[in-house]
């Protein structure tokens, strides 16, 4: 049961409403936080979550440029004398570099959309990754597939809002600098609720932000996959990941207990496991009115 | 940090890059069909890449059996061009059984090399058929040099950076690891970081990672702030949608960067778009080489492109981060300023006379322009037109007829001829 978390305070928090893992870190090395944990922080982030009993995962999944390498070293064995419990990687760089200054520690592969067949799984596997973050975009047959085939670790994103397009072009103070508005005084960032409606689809609202590492859009609707929760313990999912992204805390840990409580019912005892009617109902009473909650690529077909 | 691993392959020599495998850069050009295969050869491709049935990101266009793939290559070799076919998609588990009979029979057609992005892919292409290469796609993004280290590493003998790569990256990407590098140079391009886009997938259940992408991020989308719309009523819409790329006048900046090949994006583009674009930096890479100080840009060139194609044009991430001026919110596509009229395929000295396709109608007394690889070109007024009996036409009307014309200057075999639209 793993969320991601934007302060130690948050991941307390988190990790009471029953995070088992934290995903934590910063916009210089890792993609679409909920927030910085800096690197002064990071070591008693990484104990605290250890003392809570959570693991540490940190993220370092950013595509890199050339500039961005020489930080590289440094701070994955400051992770790792921290005892992260695992990186979360997603550029090949990152591998020659934890090969070479922390070869010891567990990678976790996540190539966001791409991540999509367990045979370039275990070829990272191979390279050291020890887990793969499936793609959102996976339906059940493929998530079940994938496990099947897989000697490594599967995550799969079960709760919140998706990624659907990120783009290393500030493609919000273009079209702001476009209609001549002076919003540099504006700021972008995901908690300006920014959205984007097209026109033949006026009932979805695409959360959109700016950072650092460029232009974010959200998926219109959030994923809720508790109901199908048995179906993937069932198939021997390893990781659950709950994206608190664009929620608010409190939302976030009724959806961590829902999950949390779900999870420990199944294990108990699978065959008399029920769905608890009234999580469900606690999510639904909190979740934005904008905003669906649906099976994502779950049950979908796709075509290409 | 002085370590084997993260340590260059030769000391970097800023300023300059190094060339460490071909003399001179590659033009590599789209082909999405045979035609346009022979075209883009025609006029001036080393190189050209096109789609098989399978495993490829253009599910729309036509794409090659594996016939198509030996005439091509055959094609290709006697003019000493390579063809390469992509294979980028992200596979999804039932995409791959049969992924290594495929490439067995892309090596066996006289494929030079695959471009892949899965690494499940180059994979089995590096244990299953030596006999190909493998180009790493842009699809991984790659915009580093220790990631182009890695995958040289792996055996890659090329690695087609990320869109998102600046000129003084390539520079140091080249001066640092001893590797092939492409980069796309002209056409349209996702604004995405390539692969980081499923918006295909959430409107239309279209996988954009396999070939299904709609081209959402060019749609018109209302951006709102507190609920309301950002835009007043009757300023431009908000839109992903970014300028094609086009890089003929900064060429020597490339080459200075030690870029080995050139790609022109467009599989899905008309043989005339394929030409003209091919042509120009065709002449453009000629001239530089044979003398890179006395280079001048030929207004020629830009004006050729611009014949093919009207769409706003800008130079990518290779100066800097696209801003406004680089993104399309004024609507879009206006139509070509020329259209392909017909294609030469004989001419006889002695009368002046050449034979030509049909390719759109035309008839006496209308402007042309005629021209081939290499720059020739002049224009003319359709004289008298007839058909292959020697009939006169009033119009050249039917698709594909044989038209004979008599034309103010020689042509050769595979010139076209353009006329001026509207």
């Amino acid at each position: 049961m793993l969320v991601s978390a934007g302060s130690v305070s948050q991941m307390e928090r988190y990790v009471r409403a029953g995070a088992s893992a934290v995903l934590i870190g910063e916009a210089r090395f890792g993609m679409r936080l909920p927030g910085d944990i800096p690197e002064s922080q990071i070591e008693e982030a990484i104990k605290r979550a250890h003392e809570l009993g959570a693991k540490a995962y940190v993220s370092m999944n950013k595509l890199f440029r050339n500039e961005e390498l020489a930080a590289l070293p440094d701070y994955i064995r400051l992770v790792a004398n921290a005892g992260a419990d695992a990186i979360v990687f997603g550029d090949p760089a990152l591998l020659l570099n934890v090969r070479e200054v922390a070869p010891g520690i567990p990678l976790h592969w996540n190539a966001e959309m791409t991540g999509t067949n367990s045979a370039a799984a275990a070829y990272w596997g191979r390279k050291g990754a020890v887990r793969a973050v499936l793609a959102r975009e996976l339906n059940e047959e493929e998530i079940i597939g994938f496990k099947r085939q897989t000697q490594l670790e599967v995550q799969v994103q079960v709760h919140g809002a998706t990624n659907i397009y990120h783009s290393y072009r500030n493609l919000l103070q273009s079209y702001m600098d476009h209609l001549g508005k002076a919003t540099r005084l504006v700021d972008l960032g995901e908690d300006r609720g920014l959205y984007l409606v097209e026109a033949e689809r006026p009932d979805e609202r695409l959360p959109v932000y700016e950072d650092a590492n460029g232009t974010h859009v959200m998926s219109a609707d959030d994923i809720c996959l508790l109901e199908a929760l048995p179906e993937l313990l069932a198939a021997g999912v390893d990781s659950l990941f709950v994206e608190p992204l664009l929620k608010s805390e409190e939302y976030n840990e009724t959806v961590l207990r829902a999950y949390r409580s779900a999870i420990d019912r199944w294990f108990a005892d699978p065959d008399g496991y029920e769905l608890d009617e009234r999580a469900l109902d606690e999510i639904h009473a909190l979740q934005p009115s904008d905003r669906e909650l649906s099976f994502g690529f779950l049950y979908k077909e796709q075509v290409y | 940090m002085n370590s084997a691993v993260l340590s260059a392959d030769a000391a970097p020599a800023p300023g300059k890059g190094r060339r460490y495998r071909l003399d001179k850069p590659e033009l590599l050009a789209p082909a999405g069909s045979l035609e346009k295969l022979k075209f883009a050869v025609r006029y001036g491709a080393d190189a050209v890449y096109i789609g098989g049935r399978k495993y490829g990101l253009r599910s729309n266009a036509d794409n090659f059996s594996i016939e198509e793939m030996r005439e091509g290559v055959e094609f290709a070799s006697r003019y000493g061009a390579k063809v390469f076919v992509a294979t980028n998609i992200f596979a999804h588990q039932e995409d791959l059984p049969g992924v290594g009979d495929y490439l067995k029979q892309l090596e066996d057609a006289g494929i030079s090399a695959i471009i892949a992005a899965d690494p499940a892919i180059v994979e089995i292409a590096l244990k299953t058929t030596p006999g190909l290469e493998v180009h790493l796609s842009t699809q991984q993004s790659t915009m580093n040099w220790q990631a182009v280290r890695y995958w040289k590493e792996e055996g890659l003998p090329r690695v087609v950076l990320a869109r998102e790569t600046t000129m003084e990256e390539i520079r140091e990407i080249k001066s640092r690891v001893d590797i092939e590098v492409e980069v796309f140079i002209h056409g349209a391009m996702c604004s995405s970081v390539s692969g980081r886009c499923v918006l295909s997938n959430h409107f239309t259940d279209r996988d954009s990672n396999r070939g299904g992408c709609c081209q959402s991020c060019r749609w018109k989308y209302d951006l709102r702030s507190d609920g309301k719309p950002v835009a007043e009523p009757g300023e431009h819409l908000f839109t992903m949608g970014s300028k094609d790329l086009c890089m003929i006048r900064h060429l020597p900046d490339l080459i200075d960067a030690g870029v080995d090949s050139f790609k022109i994006e467009g599989r899905m583009k008309s043989i005339h778009y394929v030409a003209s674009v091919v042509n120009a930096y065709r002449q453009a890479i000629d001239a530089y080489m044979a003398d890179p100080e006395g280079y001048t840009i030929s207004p020629d060139w830009i004006a050729d492109i611009g014949k093919a194609a009207n769409r706003p044009l800008s130079t990518g991430f290779f100066y800097g981060t696209p801003g406004a001026n680089e993104h399309i919110y004024e609507p879009e596509e206006k139509p070509a300023p020329y259209d392909f009229a017909a294609v030469v395929l004989d001419y006889n000295p002695s009368t002046g006379v050449a034979t030509v396709q049909q390719r759109s109608p035309f008839k006496p007394g209308m402007e042309v322009e005629f021209f081939g690889p290499g720059g020739r070109s002049f224009t003319q007024r359709v004289g008298e037109i007839s058909d292959e009996q020697g009939n006169r036409l009033d119009v050249a009307r039917h698709p594909l007829q044989t038209i004979r014309l008599r034309t103010d200057c020689p042509v050769e075999p595979w010139d076209i001829m353009r006329k001026k639209i509207g």
